[in-house]
Formats: structure tokens, C-alpha cells, sequence
């Protein structure tokens, strides 16, 4: 563990946990702004937070330690995951173990973990939200790790900050045909992994059409102050990741010459940049379109694992 | 989708401006106590205890583009868990008595509840028909009532911002 890499772990987490309500509150204004509406202003989510905390903490009757343990465990694994992806430096501090299987097993631990709490409550919605949470997480997690895998070829290790790291130094590397297939491969999952719309609708109300939400039906309080929080990171991870795999430009190169102390606050000015331009864009989209039907899901993410399969391919051909 | 979007520069926004902030003194100190410590963030969980659906029709332009209740902190929720209010329309009827008092139970603390309309308040036109078990106070204890039958719009946002401070 490198000191620059335990700063740029600190950075990230602290930029992660602080700024990702804000990223949902800045999409839910884009949203509002787009449908005509004034919007409730960008610092709203934090407001709920603040106020969930402060309320009585309730367990629903008949539930166990799983429940209980469930929010945490999602929130622990979403900040580990800040931690490690590379969002502001290419340095990670726990280089070598957290690679893009630590990271992808991390993500799907914290699902595993609220879809369990999401059984326990022993409700109709919230064993179906689960049931539908794990088959959207089996289609998703093997088209995360083969779209990486195709940008990992030509590094030669699954660690994310050297696949980073190795597209800032080629640049020409992004424009290729195995990162556009990659690229879209990942973005689907991304919408499918974060609940976003056309897989799943965030601000629904009717419980069968939920996936995400019915998991969360029975949660109050601090708990679900964390569960929201955490839905929070794990979509700017996501997106960050996302970003800086296919346009890396501007993150502190572990092997840079610029010290990290100076290059730090650049990579998080930028990364903030890139990651509210991806979320805005992703809210605007969500405008046009309607969810889809829960039986077409699975047609959507088997043809994204079919375009991370292509990339994959085309990553051994072209190389 | 072009047309789509087209639609949307041409709208623009649709929201009114917001009115004058109204009189939070009107809450009772326990109601303000409890608002105070919601700060600005009120979820809403909607109960029709046998409602005509009017004072539903009413809700739905409180949060819809124009009035955008929304934008003043308050945001309608799937589930009573998420809840910091219940909104409760009609008069209660038999069949909804037990429900309403569970659903009341599974908010948690502090809570608020909003009787909407005449009949959550009296029980309107429906006061002493068979079916009808009483009004909402009669059943879960009421913090604010929004009197109208159907309330208009700008006094559900009104009851709302009382709450939110907003």
C-alpha cells in the first residue's frame, strides 16, 4: 500500500459518500426540469437522508438479524467498491487483491445481502423483488466481468487501475471496435445493475412492476437511509467506472509525474464532471422512454453479453 | 422521439411560480414540533379509506407539472415504511378501519396524518350511511385537515408546505 494510494482511496470514498446523493438529486432535477416541472432541487436527497436518521428505526415483526444486517452489508461493500474502482487515481490501495473480480463480487455481495432482507420480511413483494433482483444480477454480473475482460486482453491483468492506466497512455485503444462493443455492453448493465429505467423504474409506485423497490418495501428509517445511500454509490461507482474505462482522461495516474497532491483535486473535479454529464444523460433518456416489460428484460441483457462476448472475441482477433 | 422533444422546448415549463409561503402558525405546536424535525423532507403515503376519488383526481394535479408539489420537499411513497405522512381521503369505512389503523402503525415515528377533504374531516355527504365507520379522527389521531370537497390543489400544496417549512 502506497501512501499516494491510501490518499486517493480517502479521496474517492469521501467524494463517493458525499457527492452521490447529489448526483441523484441533479438527475431527478434533469427529470423534473425535461417533464415541465421546477424540480425539488439538487441537495433534496441529502435532505431525506438527514431526516431518515433522525426517525424511529422499526423492524418489521417476524424478521431476523438478516434484515438488520442487510443495509450494512450493501453500504459496506459500495464504499469498499469506491474505495478500490478507479475513480480519481489509477493507484489503488489494496492493488493486486482488488481486481475486477473483487470488484463485480463486491457489487453482487451487497445485492445478495438486500435481496435476503428482502425475503426475510416474508412479504409477497419482497420475495418477488428479490426473486427478480437475482435474475437480473445472474444475467448482469457475467456481461460486466466479459466486457472488461475484452479491455483487459491487451493489458494482461484484471486489475481495473492498470486497464485504465493502459488506455490513458494509448488513447487510440478507446476508438477501437472492441472498446464501442465493450462500451455498449457495459452501459446496459450499468442501466440493468443501478435499477434505472428501461429495466426498472425508480420512482414507481405499483409494487408489481417494481424490482429494486419491493425489496426495500419493509425498510424505515436509518436503515433505509442507508439502503438509499448505498443505491447512491453504487450508481456513481458504476457510472465512474464506466467513464473512466472509456474515456479516462483527467484521473491521477499512479505513474504520473504530477504529485498526487496536485493531480488529486483535478481528477476529482473532472471525474465530477464526467460522472454528472453521464447521469444527466442518463435521466434525459429515461424521458423518452417507458419500462420494459419484465419478460423482455432478460432479451435486453442477453443481447448486451451477446455484444461483451463479440468485444471479447474481437479483443483476440484484432490484437 | 424527435417529436417528443420536439414538445418539450416548445412546452418548457409548465410549473406554476411558486406561491407566498403560508402561515405555519396555523399548525398546532405539537404538528409544528413534528415538522420541524422532518426539515424540509416529507414522504407521503396515500391511504383512500373509501373515497370518491375526487379528492384523488386532486392529489394527482397537487403533484403533477403544474402545481409540483414536489419541488417544495414532499414526495408520494409506495410504501408506509417510507412514510413521514398519511394522506387520508374519504370517510373510513367499514372494511378500511383495520387497514388504516395497521397502515398507521407501520409508520415510523414522527409521524403526521392529513385528513383530506370534507368527508376524511365529517364524513361529508356520507356522514351515517351503513358502510361508513366514521371520520379519519375517529379511527387514527388527525394532526391537519384540509377542508374542500374536493380540497383545490393549491390548498393540498398549501397543507403540504406547512409540513415541509418550504
Amino acid at each position: 500500500m502506497t501512501p499516494a494510494g491510501a490518499l486517493g482511496a480517502a479521496a474517492q470514498v469521501v467524494l463517493v459518500g458525499a457527492g452521490s446523493p447529489l448526483l441523484v438529486g441533479a438527475m431527478r432535477q434533469v427529470r423534473a426540469r425535461m417533464e415541465g416541472r421546477a424540480g425539488a432541487g439538487v441537495a433534496q436527497p441529502w435532505r431525506d437522508l438527514r431526516k431518515l436518521l433522525r426517525k424511529e428505526a422499526i423492524a418489521a415483526d417476524g424478521t431476523g438479524p438478516l434484515f438488520r444486517i442487510a443495509p450494512l452489508v450493501l453500504a459496506a461493500t459500495a464504499l469498499v467498491a469506491a474505495a478500490v474502482v478507479p475513480i480519481a487515481t489509477t493507484a489503488s490501495p489494496l492493488d493486486g487483491s482488488a481486481d475486477l473480480f473483487a470488484v463485480t463480487a463486491l457489487l453482487a455481495l451487497g445485492t445478495v445481502a438486500l435481496a435476503l432482507g428482502g425475503l426475510d420480511t416474508a412479504t409477497a413483494f419482497g420475495g418477488m423483488g428479490a426473486s427478480r433482483e437475482m435474475v437480473v444480477l445472474a444475467l448482469v454480473e457475467p456481461t460486466i466481468l466479459l466486457s472488461v475482460f475484452a479491455l483487459s486482453g491487451r493489458v494482461g491483468s484484471t486489475d481495473l487501475g492498470a486497464i485504465v492506466g493502459s488506455a490513458l497512455h494509448r488513447p487510440e485503444l478507446v476508438v477501437s471496435p472492441v472498446s464501442l462493443l465493450a462500451a455498449v455492453a457495459l452501459a446496459v448493465v450499468v442501466i440493468a445493475e443501478t435499477g434505472r429505467i428501461p429495466v426498472d423504474n425508480p420512482a414507481t409506485h405499483l409494487e408489481l412492476t417494481m424490482i429494486h423497490e419491493a425489496m426495500v418495501l419493509e425498510y424505515a428509517g436509518p436503515d433505509l437511509a442507508l439502503v438509499e445511500w448505498a443505491s447512491a454509490m453504487r450508481l456513481t461507482v458504476l457510472l465512474g467506472l464506466f467513464a473512466n474505462l472509456f474515456a479516462p482522461w483527467g484521473i491521477a495516474d499512479a505513474s504520473g509525474a504530477m504529485p498526487p497532491v496536485i493531480a488529486l483535486p483535478i481528477a476529482m473535479a473532472v471525474f465530477t464532471g464526467k460522472v454528472a454529464l453521464l447521469g444527466g444523460a442518463l435521466a434525459a433518456g429515461e424521458v423518452f422512454m417507458a419500462k420494459l416489460r419484465m419478460f423482455r428484460v432478460p432479451e435486453l441483457l442477453a443481447g448486451s453479453f451477446v455484444m461483451a462476448l463479440l468485444a471479447v472475441a474481437a479483443s483476440y482477433f484484432l490484437a | 422521439m424527435r417529436e417528443l422533444l420536439r414538445k418539450i422546448r416548445a412546452t418548457g415549463r409548465v410549473a406554476e411560480p411558486a406561491p407566498e409561503r403560508p402561515d405555519t402558525a396555523a399548525l398546532d405546536p405539537a404538528t409544528a414540533a413534528k415538522a420541524r424535525e422532518l426539515a424540509g423532507s416529507v414522504q407521503v403515503r396515500h391511504v383512500d379509506a373509501g373515497s370518491c376519488n375526487g379528492c384523488e383526481v386532486e392529489i394527482a394535479s397537487a403533484f403533477g407539472p403544474v402545481y409540483d408539489a414536489e419541488r417544495y420537499g414532499a414526495r408520494l411513497v409506495a410504501s408506509p415504511r417510507h412514510a413521514d405522512a398519511l394522506v387520508v381521503t374519504g370517510p373510513v369505512t367499514r372494511n378500511m378501519r383495520m387497514a388504516l389503523r395497521r397502515t398507521y402503525e407501520a409508520v415510523p415515528e414522527p409521524r403526521v396524518v392529513v385528513a383530506l377533504g370534507d368527508c376524511a374531516r365529517n364524513c361529508g355527504v356520507f356522514a351515517g350511511a351503513y358502510g361508513v365507520e366514521g371520520a379519519v379522527s375517529d379511527v387514527v389521531p388527525v394532526d391537519v385537515e384540509i377542508a374542500g370537497c374536493p380540497p383545490p390543489p393549491e390548498a393540498i400544496v398549501a397543507a403540504l408546505r406547512g409540513l415541509t417549512g418550504r
